[in-house]
């Protein structure tokens, strides 16, 4: 905070709210504060930042919070236990403890979800504001391609290229990523087209910026803001995809509790001890559903203009 | 009428109609484009990632010439691009090779697979629809109401339950605890060899042979993974028909016609639903897309003996071939039903056609 401008401690939402920002950092501030009071008013939205945020105490404090190891059980006193107060949800074939097993997943569930985001959302954003900035018959082939994509059916593209890649979680990663970065070059592309008309671009364009230079600096950080909401949508897709491969025996591979595979595991025993399958599953459910809830949440708070 | 406002008529009709063939090969170049990139695309995961095919034939331990005469053989020697012209000339005689698995030509294991496949999604598609819809104009007419609500909830479940689990939970419950429906596969092992498959699609062929005892198990077989697919199709179609509603119940035709005096049911469902229709065809016809999909996950779950167990099941043995055949042709479907509705929509909307 500079010292010209320090608002007292009650005016706080008045200096963030204000109509003649003195600085950038404010106006950003205050802009960051509006959206929060949209996004925090919309109490399913609030449900939803709360798990995801408590998915990510979990995944950080796993070790801690986790009562029995992962990996390792007692093939002779704790196989296939219904849930009870010692092992809350109950335990595997392998005498494991669900619930510790289900604190450890979260964390592959996280490393899915950040990876595929990682890796999809700056292919997505590359190819849009490029072929946005560029048109004519750059745009023209990108597109095209953008569009063959999307006119594939995902999870079976993604299937086919970890059948070639090889089982794993980090090659479940890729074929996700392959697979869902046409979205993103969408939307980027769209922001982009209005953005190019706007006379700051002309501006900065008559001072001899290259079109690299222009793209990067001046057009991309401001598809940013769509994508991210976009993505955060997306997140349940790529739970649901990640824990489908895992399921099909294509993502994580034994003994990693990946919850996909979990349930894979527990369909065995389905009949009997339905907790195995049961329990995994639900984490997936709450996962996703946070997502979706926190995306619905981001995309009425960031555009007042898509809200239904 | 002059002559020279005969030869503009003329002009005009010339130039729709040439308007129309631009369309038409516009579309024409857009199947093309698409296609060829499925193909590049699978012939890209087929021959470029794998180690490299030859050894994963004859083993590492083969003798150098062996090596050289089946690289010849798999046309291997011979530049990408011109492997890739004989892979597209291949798939498009539909031969996709021979499944290391099963030992048949691929694409006879798919014809056989592919009924049930279609069978389920459309069932599942059927369901969606014919509930989806009236509940999605419900909604959209009560805004805030019951219907809206469980739209709503419903949606949201649908984006975020994983669809094999709710099947297994669905056995649990419906198979396993209550004994409503029929377990896994598409029939009872008993009826299963008595019955000579005529289309393939399990429900006409034990109606056609009038075995109506068989036909009420295949039905209690098939209506739990349908109703789950179903489910999924009902949350799509219930939320989009409910958004075009909203759209179409705030145009001023429907003012006008409530100024005329028209019953609000017959605004509702005569006018309205008319034009929302539009739209509507294409996330049916989506819809179905993303079932045919869907159904890899539940045919695993079901034991289903669809396309989807297939390729599920060669992928586990590392069939190459089914399963890169069994991408193209769902990726074909895909594509032909992304089309097809993109067509639909043109030819229902009255106002695409001046453009």
């Amino acid at each position: 905070m500079s010292a010209v401008n320090a608002p007292s401690p009650g005016g706080w939402r008045e200096w963030l709210m204000s109509d003649r920002p003195q600085s950038r950092r404010q106006a950003a501030l205050g802009r960051a504060y509006g959206g929060w009071r949209t996004f925090s008013r919309n109490r399913l939205a609030m449900l939803g930042l709360a798990i995801v945020i408590a998915l990510l105490l979990v995944a950080l404090f796993a070790n801690q919070l986790a009562p029995y190891s992962p990996y390792i059980g007692d093939l002779r006193t704790t196989r296939l236990l219904p849930p009870s107060a010692a092992h809350w949800f109950g335990t595997d074939d392998q005498g494991r403890d669900i619930l510790s097993r289900i604190i450890h997943g979260s964390r592959i569930t996280l490393f899915v979800v950040v990876l595929v985001a990682i890796l999809a959302a700056p292919i997505g954003l590359v190819v849009g504001t490029v072929a946005g900035y560029s048109g004519g018959l750059i745009d023209a082939a990108l597109m095209r391609i953008t569009d063959i994509f999307l006119a594939f059916p995902r999870l079976i593209l993604a299937l086919a290229f970890v059948a070639a890649l090889g089982p794993g979680i980090e090659n479940a990663v890729i074929a996700i990523a392959i697979t869902s970065w046409p979205p993103y070059a969408r939307i980027a592309r769209a922001e982009t087209l209005t953005i190019r008309q706007a006379d700051y671009i002309a501006a900065v364009q008559l001072m001899g910026a290259s079109p690299w230079r222009i793209v990067l600096r001046h057009i991309m950080p401001l598809c940013v803001s769509s994508v991210i909401v976009r993505v955060t949508l997306d997140m349940a897709g790529i739970i649901l995809t990640a824990a489908g491969l895992g399921f099909l025996g294509l993502g994580a591979q034994p003994p990693t509790p990946e919850w996909g595979a979990m349930i894979a595991n527990g369909r065995l025993y389905v009949l009997d001890q339905w907790w195995v399958a049961a329990a995994p599953g639900a984490a997936i459910f709450l996962v996703s559903l946070a997502f979706n809830l926190l995306g619905d949440g981001l995309r009425d708070a960031l555009d007042p203009k898509g809200v239904k | 009428m002059t002559i020279a406002e005969q030869t503009r008529g003329g002009g005009r009709r010339s130039a729709r109609l040439l308007r129309g063939a631009d369309t038409v090969g516009r579309f024409l170049l857009v199947i093309f484009l698409t296609y060829l990139g499925l193909l590049a695309v699978t012939f890209f995961i087929g021959r470029v990632i794998p180690i490299d095919p030859v050894l994963a034939v004859v083993g590492d331990r083969a003798p150098e010439h062996v090596i050289q005469r089946v690289r010849e053989e798999m046309g291997l020697n011979k530049p990408l691009w011109e492997q890739f012209f004989i892979y597209c000339r291949k798939v498009l005689q539909g031969d996709f090779g021979t499944s290391v698995l099963t030992s048949n030509p691929v694409m006879q294991d798919i014809r056989r697979a592919f009924p049930a496949t279609i069978e389920l999604a459309t069932l599942g598609t059927i369901m969606g629809a014919g509930l989806g819809v009236p509940l999605g104009v419900w909604a959209a007419v009560r805004r805030g109401g019951v219907a809206d609500q469980l739209v709503r909830v419903m949606g949201l479940i649908g984006y975020s339950v994983p669809i094999f689990w709710l099947g297994l939970m669905g056995l649990l419950v419906f198979y396993a605890r209550l004994g409503w429906v029929g377990g896994p596969g598409r029939i009872d092992v008993a009826y299963e060899y008595s019955l000579t498959p005529v289309t393939g699609f399990m429900l006409l062929d034990t109606a056609i042979a009038g075995e109506w005892e068989a036909f009420g198990n295949a039905f209690s077989h098939l209506i739990l993974p349908a109703s789950l697919l179903g489910y999924f199709s009902l949350a799509y179609i219930s939320r989009m028909t409910r958004s075009f509603m909203l759209n179409e119940l705030n145009q001023e035709y429907v003012i006008a016609a409530r100024a005329k005096g028209l019953t609000e049911t017959r605004i509702i469902w005569r006018h309205a639903l008319r034009n929302a229709m539009v739209p509507l065809v294409t996330v049916i016809a989506l819809s179905y897309a993303g079932l045919l999909e869907g159904s890899v996950l539940t045919e695993t779950v079901f034991a289903w003996p669809g396309l989807g167990l297939y390729i599920t099941n060669s992928l586990q043995n590392a069939d190459m071939n089914a399963v890169l055949g069994g991408t193209i042709v769902v990726g074909s479907i895909f594509i032909g039903l992304n089309l097809l509705s993109d067509i639909l929509y043109r030819l229902l909307d009255p106002r695409t056609k001046t453009r």
